[in-house]
């Protein structure tokens, strides 16, 4: 890890692969483990992780997503290839899903994921474009660390 | 309560994780409903479910649940337990369906994790 510059790690998401889905949030939680970030961060950061990479793995086509580390924050950016989303507004309520059934029988789809996502973060961006895809922007800053 | 006391509680076979068996216990959430555990779990909790596949162990360790119980006789699948393995988190199964099996740890002093409307 490179301080000033902040470490950087990318990982491939395949959409439908529902037998890795997690892993790399996983791995993020790891990362942040040996680096020795505060226990609270870690976990909001997992939770945060795992919801946008279940949703690109159950939505998407394929994706991407970026963790970035540096001396004041941790971003976790998403891009992916898919349906997009249609109604951003609605997308964010808690409740909303377009989750089939065999979603729902994996124990998601009750439409908490992106409500999850901005609660536990402390910058949260969504973009989307219709029948290209959805970019997040998911921002948690160290310093919480010190306020405790 | 020590773990060890939730396997004899509620009868349960001992899946994965036996090394493990004096973390201490204050807190259980049940849900087959991963999205849910997610929003609403808080650290330290046993996760009661019915939901076995791995997603139920991945759902665990991201909220950092101390231990799963598997309710109505269910066991995870080997993907499952290898993960469970590989986290190093207790996995147990009982006998009892979900309502009877929250009931016996309420009865005995395991509480829920807090209601939405308690938080701020
Ligand atoms: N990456 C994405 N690509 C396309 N649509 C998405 C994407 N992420 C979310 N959505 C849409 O937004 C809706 C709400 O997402 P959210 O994560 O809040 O709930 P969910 O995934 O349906 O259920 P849960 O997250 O509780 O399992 C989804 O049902 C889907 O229609
Ligand atoms: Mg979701």
């Amino acid at each position: 890890m490179e301080p000033e510059n902040g470490f950087i790690q990318e990982f491939k998401v395949k959409g439908g692969d529902f037998s890795k889905a997690g892993s790399i949030s996983t791995e993020i939680k790891e990362i942040l483990q040996e680096v020795g970030i505060d226990s609270s961060i870690i976990r909001r950061v997992a939770i945060a992780s795992y919801e946008a990479e279940m949703n690109m793995v159950m939505y998407s086509r394929k994706g991407e997503v970026s963790f970035i580390l540096d001396s004041v924050k941790i971003l976790i950016k998403t891009s992916d290839e898919g349906p997009g989303i249609e109604d951003i507004d609605k997308a964010m309520q808690e409740g909303f899903s377009t989750a089939t059934d065999e979603m729902r029988e994996m124990g998601f789809g009750a439409g908490m994921g992106l409500p999850n996502i901005k609660k536990h973060s402390d910058e949260f961006k969504i973009t989307s474009e219709i029948g290209k895809g959805t970019n997040l922007s998911i921002t948690f800053y160290l310093e919480q660390q010190n306020k405790q | 309560m020590k773990l060890r006391e939730i396997v004899n509680l509620l009868d349960a076979e001992i899946m994965s994780g036996a090394e493990n068996m004096d973390e201490e216990i204050k807190l259980a959430g049940a849900s087959d409903l991963m999205s849910d555990v997610l929003a609403f779990g808080q650290p330290g909790l046993i996760l009661l479910t019915g939901l076995t596949n791995p997603q139920s162990v991945r759902t665990a360790d991201i909220i950092e649940a101390k231990a799963i119980v598997y309710v109505r006789g269910k066991k995870p699948d080997a993907d499952g337990i290898a993960l469970a393995q590989k986290k190093k988190i207790p996995i147990l199964s009982t006998q009892f369906m979900m309502f009877k099996a929250c009931g016996i740890l309420y009865r005995n002093g395991i509480t829920g994790v807090s209601d939405p409307k308690d938080k701020s």
